[in-house]
Formats: structure tokens, sequence, C-alpha cells
């Protein structure tokens, strides 16, 4: 029945997803944006895990328009869980992608032993901002449902009790800059993509902690002036040499993953207490944490 | 004292005449109401077709600082033109359109403050230094590190008296470019300001973001910030 499934979508692009690291492991998930599910390694059921090697994520809304896509998938690849932003669209911030990010890493947080994260996306962009195509179909007073979501989304990040790492693979514009700047490290497509605050020049204001969170990462007030009050679109050379993003990474968005997981793995294998990191990434970063924090969904219950 | 003009989408503030242009009660007034001028043709306008601010100063220098009179004059005058100048730090970091300050002589204490309000500077390389002299009142020293982030920088200037010339200012991020001389450091920064114009940009919403990225230094100076709500009912506004 596998093989089927697998012969059915045999047209479109694939990825080896097998993390039991078995090396010739033909599980592989198709490149799709459509609802796709867990596909099964062999070397995993062999070795006792017995369960989805790579979960999708769908989006949960119940807005009938809104087709039934994956919005994002995580998986392990060795101690790193990847979080992809999946589809070739602008991944743009709406209830449903905050809401299915929010679950990943949720997902994530469960997981029992140390480890890492990556966020990327694929296509060209990581993400334009929020969904304001989607606001305008919905009464204002809804619309904090989506900035109030991402406000929790930043806090859920701040609190995560492993490294993180933003793989910025395209674009990365207004909250989705934000949502790369709010990781504890940043690696950027060298070749393609900008981190712009484009909101001075689509006439939109910062919520207050979107200023604290510039401040972190862009210390330099002539950098930061230059991205919020001058529009600048910043390529990942001008990023790594103001110290923005970590490193540049030459190729495509498979390969900028790759660098991003390596980096990531890194990380992870200092085998750091998780719970200590998250609590030294909240004392400095006390300014954009004391703005997130107060969220009633941030404080939630260990899982 | 001081004049206003406007050429196309510019406003152009002269600091007039060849003297230090110390601020006193005249010349605070005098900008403040330039300044008032400014924000009320912008508020007439808000759908307008972009502006820009330059602040610039005939003579050596840019401004020498609050007018505290001869050496060893009262503490109580000094207290009450640290207030006074308060208001124009104000006006200016809630101007609702990019700002730019012609370093064109020496600016120093207040007059370097009055540069540092605006949110590009340019200064001549021939001559004129910036200097922090007097002790900081606290809205001063939230002003200085909101707009000189560099360590060593701040250090210098605040702590250590330093004087820079603009090539070494431009090195520290507290000046953005430097010219050959006054008039090129003049015509320069109203070119810029020309570019920044026409971006257009909405003047109420260039100044909220720059409220939120300069958020102590604004609140030092007395600015209001914005409730959350206010801001949800402008995101709605704007769709």
């Amino acid at each position: 029945m596998m093989h089927l499934r697998l012969h059915l979508l045999s047209q479109v692009g694939w990825r080896n997803v097998c993390n039991a690291g078995t090396v010739g492991c033909s599980a592989r998930q198709p490149n799709t944006p459509y609802e796709t599910e867990g596909v099964l390694c062999i070397h995993r059921m062999m070795a006792g895990y017995g369960c989805l090697n790579r979960n999708s994520i769908t989006s949960r809304s119940p807005n009938p328009r809104m087709d039934k896509r994956t919005m994002c998938t995580v998986e392990k690849r060795g101690r790193v869980h990847l979080i992809t932003l999946t589809g070739a669209g602008e991944h743009r911030l709406s209830p449903s992608l905050i809401s299915a990010l929010r679950s990943a890493l949720a997902t994530v947080r469960a997981s029992p032993s140390a480890g890492a994260l990556v966020l990327a996306a694929e296509g060209k962009y990581f993400s334009n901002g929020f969904d304001q195509a989607w606001a305008r179909t919905v009464p204002p007073h809804l619309h904090d449902s989506m900035r109030g979501a991402f406000r929790a989304l930043v806090a859920d990040l701040l609190a995560l009790p492993m490294p993180t790492v933003a793989a910025v693979t395209g674009h990365a514009a207004a909250a989705g800059c934000a949502l790369a700047l709010a990781h504890d490290s940043v690696v950027m497509r060298a070749s393609r993509g900008f981190l712009y605050m484009s909101e001075v020049d689509v006439g939109l204001k910062f919520a207050d902690y979107f200023g604290e969170l510039l401040r972190q990462k862009v210390p330099d007030a002539a950098a930061r002036r230059d991205m919020v009050l001058g529009g600048n679109k910043m390529t990942a050379a001008e990023a790594v040499r103001l110290g923005i993003v970590d490193a540049a990474a030459d190729g495509g968005v498979e390969d900028v993953v790759a660098a991003a997981v390596a980096a990531a793995e890194g990380l992870a294998a200092r085998g750091w207490d998780g719970e200590v990191v998250a609590e030294i990434r909240k004392a400095m970063w006390p300014a954009v944490w004391g703005k997130v924090k107060d969220h009633p969904a941030a404080a939630r219950p260990r899982l | 004292m001081c004049t206003l003009e406007q050429r196309g989408r510019v406003f152009v503030l002269t600091l007039t005449g060849d003297g230090e242009h110390r601020l006193g009660h005249p010349l605070i007034a005098s900008i403040r109401s330039a300044l008032a001028s400014v924000l009320a043709a912008a508020q007439a306008q808000p759908q307008g077709p972009g502006a820009a601010l330059v602040t610039v100063a005939e003579g050596r220098f840019f401004s020498n600082g609050l007018d505290v009179g001869r050496a060893g004059g009262s503490r109580a005058r000094l207290r009450e033109l640290v207030d006074a100048f308060r208001p124009i730090a104000a006006d200016l970091l809630a101007l609702p359109m990019p700002t730019v300050a012609a370093v064109t002589g020496h600016a120093s204490a207040a007059g370097l403050l009055l540069a540092l309000c605006h949110d590009y500077r340019l200064m001549r390389a021939d001559r004129g230094v910036l200097y922090m002299g007097l002790p900081l009142p606290p809205y001063v020293a939230r002003l200085l590190r909101a707009k000189i982030t560099q360590a060593h920088a701040l250090r210098d200037v605040a702590l250590r008296g330093r004087k820079l010339r603009a090539p070494e200012a431009r090195e520290m991020g507290i000046v953005d470019a430097v010219c050959a001389g006054a008039p090129e450091t003049a015509a320069e920064a109203v070119k810029l300001a020309e570019q920044l114009a026409a971006r257009e940009w909405d003047g109420a919403v260039y100044a909220s973001i720059r409220v939120s990225t300069f958020p102590d230094a604004c609140r030092a100076v007395g600015i209001a910030v914005e409730s959350d709500e206010e801001k949800s009912r402008h995101f709605a506004s704007r769709l």
C-alpha cells in the first residue's frame, strides 16, 4: 500500500528523510504542498520507534475557504528538530499558520532528549509577514487573534528549552523578519532573499515588542534606523557584516537548511540543560521577554 | 534666531547669523515655533506627498549649547534651560517625517543633542567638533544611550568629553556622512531629505515607528506612547 502511494506520487520531487541515519534508506517525503501523512521508515520501525518520522501539521482553520493544506512539517535530523513552512507561497502569518507553528513547537518541546530547533521554509519566501488578506475578510476585533497569537509564538520561541536557529531560506519581511530574529542564531541564504522591515513602506505601526526585538538583534542605532526608518532591504552579506545574522550559506534552500541543521547539531551536541538555556535566554533578552511573556497563552504548563 | 522655508517637499530650518546659536529661551522658542509650523503643515496634509526636515546653521557653529551665561552662571538657570530644551527634543523625535541635521559647524552639549535628535546627521570634514561637556541630566543620558550605541563611542563622548571631528564621528556611528565644507554639507542634507521625502511615507506611521525604535529616549522627553488598542485600530484602518 505504501509502495503504491509512493508510486502515485513519483512525479514530484523527493527528499530523503530517514533519520535513523541508515545509508540507502528509501524513506522519502514528497515535496508537495498538499496534505501528506508521515512516511514510515523501515529502519525506525526495526529500531522500535514505530511511529511517523515526519509529522505534517495541517491547518485547523474552520474557514471552509482555506483548503486543508499542510502548513508546516516537523522532522528530526539527528538531534535537530526541523520545522519547515511548506509550499511555494509567502508563508503569511495567518492565525492558522501561527497555530500550526505553535503546535509544532509543542511537539518539539515534548521531545525527551536534548536537541536544537531549526525553522526553515520552502520556496522563495521565509515569511512575508502578517496575513493582511485574511484580516480584510474578518471583523477588526478578530485581528488581535493574529497579532496576539504571533506575540505568543515569539514567547514560545524565547522560552524554548533548546538552542534555536532560523534558516532564512528566502525573503523575510515585517513579522516574517521578526520571526527570524526571534531565534538565537540566523543562517541566511547568500544568493537570494532580504531581511526587510517593510512596515514603513506599507504604512504599518510596530507592536512594542518588535522595537525591543530589533534593538536586541540590531544594536547599532544607525543600522537599525536604516532598516526600520529607511525600509532598507538587507542582503545576507550586509547582515553578516553587521552581525545581525551569523552566517550566509551558498546554494539553494536545501543547502541553507543543511547549513542551519549542521550549526544546530553542533549546539545540540553540547548537551546543555534545556531549562537552563531557556532561562539564560530570557535573562539576556529581558526587554523582549518582558513584553511577550504575559500573553495568556505564553504561560503554558510543562508537558 | 531661526528661519523656516519650504523647498519643494523639504522644510529647511536655519539657525541664522554668525554667532554661537546658543540655546537660550528666545532661540528655543523660535525653534519650537518653527517645528510647530512644520507639524501643522504635515498634519494639514495627512495623505500628503511626503516631506522631510533639514536643520542647518549659518556661520562657524551649529550650536554651542545652552545659553548658560558667563562661566559660573547659576545652577537654577542651567536647570531651567535644560528643562526648556527637552520639548525641542520631543518635537523632533515625534515629528511625522524624516529629519536630517546638517552639522555645518561646532556642535557641543545641547548643540550635539540637537543634532542627535534628528534621524540622520551629515557633517563637514574641514572644521568643527562634536563635544558633550556638561553633567548629563537624566533625559540627556537616555538620549545619548539611544543614539550612540557603540560601547566605546558612548564612553568617549559622555565619560571622557572627547572632541570628535567628522571622520571620527562617522567611525563611531554618530554621523552618517562626511562632506567637504559647510555648503556641501547643507546641499547633501537637502538632497538626502528630498530622497527620503520622495518615499512618501505616512508621517504618523513614520513617527510611530521612530518612537517604537527609541522608546526609552522618547519616554524620557515626554512623548506619549501609543497603546496596543490604538495600534490595532490603526492596523484595521490600513487594510
